[in-house]
């Protein structure tokens, strides 16, 4: 399971929206070994695409380089698909070279709506895996207060079947 | 002295785990050559069976992308420092060309 912060998937979706027609990408880098999304940083698409997208060489190991210095590791790689559903194509499996990341795919097909689905891509298996986005607005201390109130503290994104 | 390499994660199964290993060559077909007499299997990983560096691949010499430097025929000296990083890049449909790249992405692992 992907577990990510509201405001990074609203970043991402605020991302994704202002490249559209074009493919937008990025990674959320996170401490190595922690499985957990921390920081956001959108990449510029080299391709210019609305079919394709591929970071930037010398973006990329400028970010890579950061990451190490930091003891991070790309946690999450995203990418929008604009006028197709949010499921890795075959030049997205034939690419995934991270092994240990979740790969994130927003559609922005629909105005109004996004689709946003969680992959591992390992050896050119995908697997969809659920997507939880939390709120970290709300006090983890304070939970319990609002554990039969209105505001739900995360929202699970269960896998669609396919 | 040595060449510093930088191993990417996804390749890491070949150095046994190690992040960094040494190599030597006066050009990057050289060096890749070293490391695969002693990584065996890397080399396949980098370099396409017509001898081209593999697009999943970006390989850089200190902080040049080595296709600025004349790819496989970069030149490198005692101390300089190769990373490598696995290519990020995809997208909703594959023009012919990414066609082609999966197709070939699935015949290099069937020949691993």
């Amino acid at each position: 399971m992907l577990s990510i912060d509201r405001s990074i998937i609203d970043a991402i979706v605020a991302h994704a929206r202002r490249d559209h027609p074009d493919e937008a990408c990025g990674v959320v880098a996170g401490p190595v070994g922690s499985d957990t999304p921390a920081r956001h940083i959108p990449m510029d698409n080299a391709a210019r695409s609305m079919t394709f997208y591929e970071f930037d060489s010398m973006e990329q190991l400028r970010v890579w380089r950061e990451m190490d210095d930091r003891d991070e590791e790309p946690v999450v790689i995203y990418h929008s698909h604009t006028a197709t559903e949010a499921y890795p194509s075959r030049t997205d499996v034939a690419f995934a070279g991270e092994p240990g990341a979740h790969y994130l795919l927003v559609s922005t097909r629909e105005p109004d709506t996004e689709e946003i689905r969680s992959f591992r891509i390992v050896d050119g298996v995908v697997t969809e895996e659920p997507v939880e986005i939390v709120d970290a607005a709300v006090d983890p201390n304070a939970v319990q207060s609002y554990m039969f109130g209105q505001s739900p503290a995360t929202v699970d994104y269960e896998c669609s079947d396919r | 002295m040595a060449i510093e390499v930088r191993i990417p994660t996804i390749l890491r199964s070949y150095t046994g785990g190690a992040k960094v290993v040494e190599g030597s060559g006066d050009t990057l077909t050289d060096l890749i050559a070293d490391l695969d007499s002693r990584h065996g299997g890397l080399k396949a990983r980098l370099v396409t069976d017509a001898g081209a560096l593999h697009r999943f691949v970006n390989v850089y010499v200190n902080d040049e992308d080595v296709r600025f430097l004349g790819a496989l025929d970069a030149k490198l000296n005692d101390g300089d420092s190769v990373t490598i990083l696995p290519a990020v890049a995809g997208g909703a449909f594959g023009f012919a060309a990414a066609a082609a790249i999966a197709s070939h992405a699935v015949s290099t692992r069937a020949a691993r």
